[in-house]
């Protein structure tokens, strides 16, 4: 098999088997979740419209909080930051958004191309020293699982390989792509699996958290 | 022409001035990447090469590979070339037939054994003892074995004989194969393209007379001074794709301002030729200048590589005919897991025994 050959059977097959597991698997943590349902709060409720306070919750606790810079002022500005470049790369970089256009049907415009550059160099680095910090801090390595430091490769890899790709470092060309997407497809096949499901699942805890917390009668 | 007359005296014959030569020399020199002090080096091999014995071997192909090479205007380098090698068989240009056109075949083996360029277009059907194509009642295969035996080296010329080509796509009918898949004691030098450029072929020729070997190649075979880029790297539209604009259909504002092809399915970034710096027909335009996307001709498989219209992005399977039924297993399976879950949850519940007043007294 040839380099090409191999890069056909990756982003064909290979991204199918890819994008069937990660649907199954994503489907089935949430099922799960859902239907094992929660304790039934018997207290009486002290705003009756506690509901209104867990939709509330998903949106306000994306909002930056100066309490919590002040608190963790690395782990806030490197997870803002790396956050938001991670989104930045895989929505707005056209390649990206023309895989999204092939497998939903949707499209839009993509950004120029130093700005993905620049995001990605951004990401890495704070990536990077998030890393540095969960190793370096004696609480946080303690508290740190083979888990973490596997997730955290797992989603550096793919910004790595794609920056060394667009400037033609490293491989030739198409062996780095083949790379690429085998971080990719890693990534998106772990998903389910890892604690990368907070991609989905955030939504689902945030509203529980504002839902009882408006239920107690805190303000959120 | 006698054989034994050196290609400088052929030349001069044709009329080819010293000067003209040396200046075919050095840009010989430069397409294939060597530094210009190597003129000479390729002049005074090439003045003193004997005409080489040339067989050229038509399988399952479509001559497209042939009317590349021949429709080039002359004079140019190819012709130079083309008309003092010795081409003692070939199906297109020859002029005997039959049995005759088979003897020149054995004729030219015979005499020049060990000491023949074999040159081959097509791929080889393999499949059932290879009969799906046959030449004066032998196969392909067959002939090819037999050729290739007393060959010097070969040349897989245009993407059929290099890597099966669209013979080879899926689902293949015939086993169409390579040549390099066939023979494996013998220099291959592939010249991938469908056709391939012309001026490749003269410039792998023109390195084989002038340092008795094979140029330097690629992990598949092509010689990396015309296949060491990618169309995308060598693109003059290239700066377009790093601004981010791109042509969204054939006629728009973008493609009349020759904006990147990227989005239209241009295969130029995995794709390595050389169409990008040499051009075609004297140098004139290419396709992506002409408009339409590279479609990624010059690599293997590159038939059943997706559409030619799909970004290269884009996957060539049909990934959301799998998205449903995905889903639905998913949910399916979810929703098993999570009554299993709650039936052990009420189980566990059952069997829970509470500690009464009683229990605490005791």
């Amino acid at each position: 098999m040839t380099t090409m050959e191999l890069l056909t059977w990756v982003r064909g097959p290979g991204m199918t088997i890819t994008i069937i597991l990660m649907l199954f698997g994503i489907v089935v943590r949430l099922l799960e979740m859902l239907i094992l349902g929660r304790k039934k709060d018997l207290s009486v409720a002290r705003d009756p419209a506690s509901a209104k306070y867990g939709w509330r919750t998903i949106m306000t606790r994306s909002l930056p909080s100066m309490a919590c810079l002040k608190a963790v002022p690395v782990t806030f500005l490197t997870g803002y930051i790396f956050h938001i470049g991670l989104f930045l790369i895989v929505f707005f970089y056209v390649p990206h958004i023309l895989f999204i256009r092939d497998l939903v049907g949707v499209e839009w415009s993509g950004l120029p191309f130093w700005v993905i550059d620049g995001a990605t160099l951004l990401t890495m680095l704070a990536m990077l020293i998030s890393l540095w910090y969960r190793i370096s801090d004696k609480v946080r390595r303690y508290l740190s699982r083979f888990s973490d430091y596997f997730v955290w490769t797992i989603t550096f890899l793919p910004v790595l390989t794609g920056y060394l790709l667009y400037h033609r470092q490293g491989l030739p060309y198409n062996e780095m792509m083949i790379v690429h997407l085998v971080t990719v497809q890693t990534f998106l096949i772990s998903l389910p699996m890892t604690k990368l499901m907070h991609t989905f699942t955030f939504a689902f805890s945030r509203w529980y958290s504002g839902e009882a917390a408006g239920r107690k009668g805190v303000k959120v | 022409m006698s054989e034994e007359k050196t290609l400088a005296k052929l030349m001069q014959d044709q009329g080819v001035t010293r000067r003209g030569f040396l200046k075919f020399c050095s840009g010989l020199a430069t397409m294939m990447a060597l530094p210009a002090s190597m003129a000479p080096t390729i002049a005074e091999a090439l003045e003193n090469a004997k005409r080489p014995s040339v067989i050229w071997l038509s399988f399952q192909e479509c001559t497209g590979c042939t009317e590349s090479l021949t429709r080039s205007h002359s004079p140019t380098l190819e012709n130079l070339i083309f008309d003092v090698i010795s081409l003692d068989y070939h199906h297109t240009l020859q002029a005997a037939a039959g049995s005759a056109a088979e003897d020149s075949r054995l004729q030219a083996m015979k005499d020049h054994h060990g000491k023949y360029l074999l040159v081959v277009d097509g791929s080889i059907p393999t499949k059932d003892d290879g009969v799906y194509s046959t030449i004066a009642g032998i196969s392909n295969l067959d002939m090819l074995k037999e050729t290739a035996e007393g060959a010097a080296a070969i040349i897989s010329v245009g993407t059929c004989a290099a890597y099966g080509g669209l013979p080879y796509a899926d689902p293949n009918p015939t086993g169409a194969a390579s040549v390099s898949s066939i023979i494996r004691d013998k220099p291959i030098i592939n010249i991938p393209g469908c056709p391939p450029i012309p001026v490749v072929i003269t410039g792998v020729l023109a390195h084989f007379l002038t340092f008795g070997k094979i140029p330097e190649l690629d992990s598949i075979g092509r010689p990396l001074s015309f296949y060491g880029d990618s169309i995308h790297d060598r693109c003059y539209r290239r700066p377009f794709y790093d601004q981010g604009k791109f042509a969204k259909t054939f006629d728009d504002e973008g493609a009349r301002k020759g904006w990147c092809l990227y989005e239209l399915g241009c295969k130029g970034p995995v794709t390595h030729n050389a169409c990008a710096t040499e051009k075609w027909n004297q140098g004139t335009s290419f396709p992506i200048q002409s408009g339409h996307g590279c479609i990624g001709c010059s690599e293997p498989g590159f038939w059943d590589a997706g559409g030619l219209y799909q970004p290269v992005t884009a996957s060539p399977t049909n990934i959301s005919d799998y998205v449903a039924p995905a889903l639905v297993a998913g949910a399916a399976a979810g929703i098993a897991a999570g009554l299993a879950n709650r039936i052990k949850k009420a189980s566990a519940e059952k069997k829970h025994q509470k500690v009464t007043n009683d229990d605490l007294q005791t």
